[in-house]
């Protein structure tokens, strides 16, 4: 296939994947039905513009594929009992315009999030019904057999259908009790990105991208809500050092050793504009607070000269909104940043007992004691520190930390 | 669509009676007469409670009778109200309200006619 068609399949996947299925369930109400004739459009285009060329207007080729190829199915699947609701239904998609401007991706991001699904099911259906990827795609990115997420999706749209989940987004008050939700599912889909918890490569860029490209959509479609802001002000300030992040070899460079010149310069740049005009609209938000803080990274020439209080002072808004351990904890090692391992090693030391088994705190007592020179309790925090860690270039740090200190 | 709301007691939260009063939850008979007026209510009560019951089997054709709720925790059921509702969200307003929801706990179960 030529270059330039696949090039033009790949971004007009992107773009118009999400948007065609949201309009085929809101029209059609079956899932499965707007999937598969979403795919099948592209299938088609895969077919016909490498003969054809590429349409002058891609999305609308593609939604009138999609909406007849659904038309077709639901005239052949129609029964004695389903014949006037299927009409129905038929009729209006054969009235959609090919040109739709309504954008029902936000009403499928919303639904797809619900918290009546378990987490795992509201990861893997934005993944697949927002974000367009496969399962097979989806399923090696958590590191899941194809089937187990198969089943994980089908059960997730049962549930939606069963339960009578609503397609919608939620008004009034409910949308603001509903969007910290999507918020944190979009950004665990780019954690598993960011930062891979387990197997041996540390950054898996794929997601990362897609829950930016997700991210988006959300702020574009809801142009007031600084936390949607926040949040990919966030995810693009810190994607933008993920070339710094890991060596060729692949293992881990923490932020203080990170070679600045690679990171990513034009993500930081917007990541600081969106979070500004977030910060405007005065209503600050646990995402919002994070960006605050990777911008504060992004700014700093070198690491010394980061401006830990402005740092701490996000952390400490922060631990107002959400008492959490882990705040506590990531507000500990920006202490010690600014105030000394001393410091920093105390600050660990309150909130330790509230986190058990989570391996950064013998990590971070660990630094603190080898910045202090003491070397014999250091090594005992590493060795504390490798027997939780799970992923192979967090084990090599310490590792290699471990040997310094031995 | 029909749900079935079943209005639980979790033995392993007691409701601080400290705590600032929730506007949101309404005292049962409120509930109840909201429930009643706005027509979504189909049929709905308190029950006796788990020392009241009786649960039997049948096994091998032996009727097997016993003192007591099938369910083996501590965790037991209070009472019940089935609802209609347009959709999940529309139950779930209904059910927030409920002051077990605040006590307790609400499991809403659609139905699911034979």
């Amino acid at each position: 296939m030529p270059d330039d068609v696949s090039a033009a399949l790949a971004r007009v996947h992107g773009e118009e994947w999400g948007r065609i299925v949201a309009t085929l369930i809101r029209v059609t109400g079956d899932w499965s039905l707007a999937e598969d004739c979403t795919a099948d459009a592209f299938e088609s285009a895969l077919t016909r513009w490498p003969v054809d060329g590429v349409p002058r207007n891609p999305g609308a080729w593609l939604t009138t594929v999609a909406k007849n190829r659904a038309i077709d199915r639901l005239r052949r699947a129609s029964t004695e009992a389903s014949k006037l609701r299927d009409v129905a239904i038929m009729n209006e998609l054969d009235e959609l315009p090919p040109d739709d401007i309504s954008d029902d991706r936000l009403r499928l991001i919303f639904t797809c999030c619900h918290p009546a699904l378990t987490m795992e099911a509201r990861v893997a259906l934005t993944l697949r019904t927002v974000a367009g990827l496969t399962t097979g795609e989806i399923a090696r990115a958590f590191l899941v057999q194809e089937s187990t997420l198969a089943q994980r999706l089908v059960r997730a749209q049962a549930k939606i259908v069963n339960a009578g989940i609503p397609y919608r987004v939620p008004e009034g008050h409910l949308l603001g009790e509903r969007l910290p939700g999507v918020l944190a599912v979009l950004y665990l889909l780019f954690s598993e990105g960011y930062a891979a918890s387990s197997g041996q490569q540390l950054v898996r860029v794929d997601l990362a991208e897609e829950a930016i490209r997700v991210a988006r959509v959300l702020v574009r479609l809801m142009p007031d809500e600084p936390e949607a802001m926040g949040l990919l002000a966030l995810m693009l300030l810190q994607h933008s050092r993920r070339a710094a992040r890991t060596t060729p070899a692949g293992d881990l460079v923490p932020l203080e050793e990170q070679d600045r010149s690679l990171w990513d310069a034009p993500a930081i740049v917007e990541g600081r504009a969106l979070l500004e005009a977030a910060l405007r609209r005065q209503q600050l938000g646990r995402f919002q607070l994070q960006a605050v803080i990777a911008a504060t990274h992004a700014e700093a020439a070198a690491t010394d000269e980061t401006r830990w209080d402005d740092i701490v002072a996000a952390y400490d808004e922060l631990a107002r909104i959400d008492p959490s351990p882990v705040i506590a904890f990531n507000r500990a090692i920006a202490r010690g940043a600014w105030e000394g391992p001393a410091v920093g090693l105390a600050e660990v030391d309150l909130v330790a007992d509230r986190l058990p088994g989570y391996y950064l705190v013998p990590a971070a007592r660990a630094d603190f004691l080898r910045r202090l020179g003491r070397n014999a309790e250091a090594a005992a925090a590493y060795e504390a520190a490798l027997g939780f860690v799970r992923s192979e270039p967090e084990r090599r740090y310490l590792e290699r930390r471990l040997a310094e200190v031995s | 669509m029909q749900y079935l709301f079943l209005i639980g007691v979790d033995a392993d939260f007691t409701p601080d009676p400290n705590a600032t009063p929730d506007p949101t939850k309404m005292a049962i008979e409120d509930w109840g007469a909201e429930v009643e007026a706005s027509g979504a209510s189909i049929f709905g009560n308190r029950l006796r409670p788990a020392q009241d019951a009786t649960t039997i089997k049948v096994r091998d054709g032996e009727l097997i009778v016993t003192d007591g709720p099938f369910t083996e925790g501590k965790d037991y059921i209070a009472g019940f109200d089935v609802i209609e509702a347009e959709d999940l969200d529309a139950a779930i307003a209904i059910a927030r309200k409920h002051p077990m929801a605040h006590d307790g706990i609400v499991e809403i179960r659609p139905i699911w006619p034979l």
